[in-house]
């Protein structure tokens, strides 16, 4: 990083806030890789928050697209950054050269929780560059300090795609990552944790059983003689061979399947595996955005109540945090929603309102005043932390009474009023769409279902269906992608409309037709 | 310092403006070239190329808000705003982003995005005036101009710093240190100068998508010449085979049948240019806007004497566009033409589509005059 030259290192009024903070945040029980940070000016800002956080990676258009909408939107007042800091070890933050020391304390102690919860947090361990085989999500390590140098990796992807460039052509290059990125969704977040694939003990060598013609005893080595039986059983085999399906099993991880499967020159190889790489980094993220905003904002508040703010800096810092939390307009904010669950979580293990007791007590009024003075509240957030991601965070902790407090709804598309409408208030309705909004990230379930798809090398893909149909133009267009990169004909089974639908693209026309679901 | 966003930067650019690249570009999410129009806001949607990827049909998903309303309320966010409340991760490609701007930087962006000069006043003369606008905040001022908010803000802040305020008694008292009042600043606003005097043929043959292209048009074109002189009046004339004129909304939203006298438009054009603007002290810009379908050739020939004779020596510039309609032979954009091929103040500019727009407007106002 070339942090001397951009003359973005810490003052040392704010270098001492930083010691400070970090000093009350340890005091918390908040355990987190060491932080540096920098200030920039806001076309810095832009600069780095339109590359994902990084100040050096790959060249493509749509980082440019990210920094005019930044930028646009700064410039028209909508939007500032305050702040950004990236998962590595150590982490790198950023803070925004101007704003008042009361909301540079403020994005400070945010950011050092952000740095506990990348830590941490189960789902980033997936991130360590040098974890060898599978990743266990719940081992403690004991001074952990894993190589999460990913300002470096970032940069190496740079410089190898300027590279590739320099070869090739931009407009080659570019378009095939254009195609890459069409794919980028479709990886499986489970592989790291997975480990390699176990082979099921399947017979695979089990003694073949070679049908004999009938004949009587003392006549068999005549009507059966050896080498007979040894050409039936060759040709038995090689059916075996012919009908075992590949992949083996549905391969969900279908960036993985073209790299290690698909006609690819080499230097389309490397941009394809560096996608790939970047997809799995930022997948984390996107698992715990509720959670990590929740617990960031959880903590600034904690810091800056607790120790940090002076008097005359409360009202500056009630406002922020207020803008931080708002919601309008009837969106759910991540912010809002994450440390409201927190705090929820805490109450209810300070006052001991969990375990089969509490579930089996029909008195509300009993429930109302129920407090068994427990005090595990902070002790639970914690482990809270570690072990979940959204998903399982929403599935165990939102209540109905949570629901019911903070005036969650659920809305879809009405089509009689072309708008959009609040659905439902009841907690299951609610839940089940959040639940379904944060699987998988938001994305579609894909899985490469046969690569020989027709006996004709043919991909196809199966999409599974959970009740809501792809965007079929969309589809259409990654279909093209797909093809590009397989080289040859590629078919995605899905649902449209209730009805079994196989969309093939040949590289020339889009055909789609029906098929039978069992 | 340079920037190495600015590479990527330039490089998006390009794809949207359809240099390099064209393949990507029936992915970029065209909002409407203006959205809602509030008092002197409009918003510009920022053009965005998402990138396919296997994806959920948006409508289908629906989402989880926060909030009041009943069932059956609509959630808040309009229309084209697709990205659901909520929407874990940030995932470029979800919506049409949207920014408000005012209708001067609106020009600006105009400016820079189709490269127009600036007008070269023709040095007639201006008659300003003086108006006071609030724009800030000091701590001296009369009583009557005292912003509460502030100052009761102000009182907050210190009565917390100096430990006498109570929550239990949230009592504030402000003293006069706390005080703030709002500042204004003089504008010296020049009167208006500049006339824009728009012409339609609503005969039978000019449909909706037709208005709406000359609706479209015609915002740019105001908006652009309103940065351009400070002070800019505005005349709507519509036609069929007779001329009247009208008030802006009648000009936009009327539709008659019959035929077509483009002449009659011009000489009513004429009249009010004669009667109300002379051309030593107004910059004046007739624009007129049809399908191209007039009655005769006879009446092309008359229009063209007017021109001729005694449009185009009062005017600044005299822009003709044709929208393309189904109905239309789009004749007289021809004879313009081949008639006034040598003429610079006389532009012609054919708008196939809302696409076109752009190209259009750039022809009309890329000479600077």
């Amino acid at each position: 990083m070339s942090d001397a030259a951009l003359k973005t290192h810490l003052p040392s009024y704010l270098r001492e806030w930083q010691n400070r903070i970090e000093e009350v945040a340890r005091g918390h029980g908040l355990d987190f890789f060491p932080v540096v940070f920098e200030i920039l000016t806001y076309d810095q800002m832009n600069e780095i928050a339109a590359y994902g956080g990084f100040p050096n990676r790959y060249p493509h258009w749509r980082f440019g697209m990210e920094y005019e909408q930044l930028s646009k939107s700064y410039e028209y007042g909508l939007s500032k950054i305050y702040e950004m800091v990236i998962n590595s070890n150590p982490s790198y933050a950023y803070l925004l050269e101007g704003n008042s020391v009361t909301e540079q304390k403020l994005v400070m102690a945010h950011v050092i929780a952000h740095v506990d919860f990348f830590k941490n947090n189960f789902a980033f361990r997936a991130t360590d560059l040098d974890a060898s085989g599978r990743v266990d999500p719940v081992r403690k390590i004991e001074n952990y300090d894993p190589n999460r140098k990913w300002i470096d990796k970032m940069a190496n992807h740079g410089q190898r795609v300027r590279r590739i460039i320099e070869r090739h052509g931009i407009q080659k290059v570019e378009e095939f990552i254009d195609e890459c990125l069409s794919l980028e969704n479709l990886i499986d977040p489970h592989l790291p944790f997975a480990g390699p694939h176990v082979a099921e003990v399947e017979d695979e060598h089990a003694a073949i059983e070679v049908p004999r013609l009938r004949s009587k005893d003392y006549m068999d080595p005549f009507i059966n003689p050896e080498d007979y039986l040894e050409e039936q059983r060759r040709k038995i085999e090689e059916a075996r061979e012919r009908q075992k399906r590949f992949p083996e099993r549905p391969e969900r991880d279908v960036l993985l399947f073209l790299l290690n499967h698909a006609p690819l020159e080499r230097w389309e190889r490397d941009i394809l595996e560096i996608i790939r790489t970047e997809a799995y980094y930022f997948l984390p993220q996107m698992q715990t955005k509720i959670m990590n905003e929740g617990w960031a904002s959880y903590w600034h508040s904690k810091i800056m109540t607790e120790g940090v703010l002076d008097a005359s800096e409360i009202i500056d810092y009630a406002d922020r945090n207020a803008g931080v939390l708002a919601t309008s307009g009837g969106r759910l904010n991540p912010y809002k929603l994450g440390v409201e669950l927190f705090r929820h979580i805490e109450e209810r293990w300070d006052k001991g309102q969990f375990g089969r007791e509490w579930e089996e007590c029909d008195s509300l009024e009993m429930k109302r005043h129920w407090d068994m003075r427990l005090g595990l509240g902070r002790k639970k957030i914690f482990e809270v932390r570690a072990l979940y991601n959204d998903v399982t965070f929403i599935d165990e902790f939102l209540t109905p009474e949570f629901c019911h407090e903070h005036k969650l709804f659920s809305f879809g598309w009405s089509n009689r009023n072309e708008r959009y409408e609040i659905e439902s208030r009841e907690f299951k309705q609610v839940k089940d769409k959040l639940l379904f909004q944060l699987t998988n990230a938001g994305n579609p379930f894909i899985y490469v279902e046969d690569a020989n798809f027709e006996n004709r090398g043919e991909l196809l893909l199966r999409h599974e269906h959970q009740g809501i149909d792809l965007r079929a133009d969309w589809a259409r267009e990654t279909l093209r992608a797909l093809v590009r990169i397989w080289k040859r004909p590629v078919s995605v089974q899905t649902i449209f409309d209730g009805k079994g639908t196989m969309l093939r693209y040949d590289g020339r026309e889009h055909t789609s037709r029906l098929f039978k679901t069992s | 310092m340079s920037l190495r966003i600015d590479q990527d930067h330039s490089r998006f650019r390009n794809i949207v403006r359809g240099k390099i690249r064209q393949n990507l570009r029936r992915y970029i999410s065209h909002g409407e070239l203006i959205g809602r129009k509030g008092k002197d806001v409009v918003s510009v949607p920022i053009p965005q190329i998402d990138i396919p990827r296997f994806r959920f049909a948006d409508r289908q998903q629906g989402g989880v808000g926060q909030g009041d309303g009943d069932i059956g309320d609509p959630v808040g966010g309009q229309e084209g705003d697709r990205s659901g409340p909520g929407r874990a991760g940030k995932d470029p490609g979800e919506h049409i982003l949207e920014v408000d701007v005012t209708l001067d930087e609106l020009a600006q962006i105009l400016g820079e995005e189709l490269e127009l000069p600036d007008i070269e006043d023709k040095g007639k003369s201006k008659i300003a005036s003086t108006k006071d606008r609030y724009t800030g905040i000091r701590r001296v001022g009369p009583e009557s101009l005292r912003h509460f908010k502030r100052t009761y803000r102000e009182a907050l802040k210190r009565m917390i710093a100096s430990g006498t305020f109570s929550p239990e008694r949230p009592v504030v008292v402000p003293i006069p240190d706390d005080k703030r009042y709002r500042s204004w600043k003089t504008d010296v606003e020049p009167v208006a100068n500049a006339v824009i005097i728009y012409m339609m043929d609503v005969s039978g043959s000019m449909g909706d998508e037709q208005k709406e292209i000359v609706r479209i048009e015609s915002f740019w074109i105001d908006t652009w010449l309103k940065s351009q002189y400070k002070g800019l009046e505005s005349r709507y004339i519509i036609h069929d085979a007779v001329a009247r004129e009208v008030d802006r909304d009648t000009f936009f939203y009327t539709r008659e049948s019959g035929g077509t006298m483009i002449s009659s438009a011009y000489k009513l054009c004429l009249k009010i240019i004669e009667e109300n603007y002379p051309a030593d002290e107004w910059n004046i810009y007739p624009f007129h806007f049809s399908d191209g379908d007039n009655w005769s050739m006879d009446d092309t020939l008359t229009c063209v004497e007017l021109l001729k004779q005694k449009i185009l020596p009062k005017v600044n510039m005299f822009g003709y566009g044709q929208v393309e309609s189904p109905y239309g032979s789009g004749q007289f954009i021809k004879d313009l033409r081949e008639l006034f091929s040598k003429e610079e103040k006389l532009v012609t500019s054919e708008i196939r589509d809302k696409d076109a727009i752009v190209t259009s407007i750039k022809e009309f106002l890329g000479k600077g005059k």
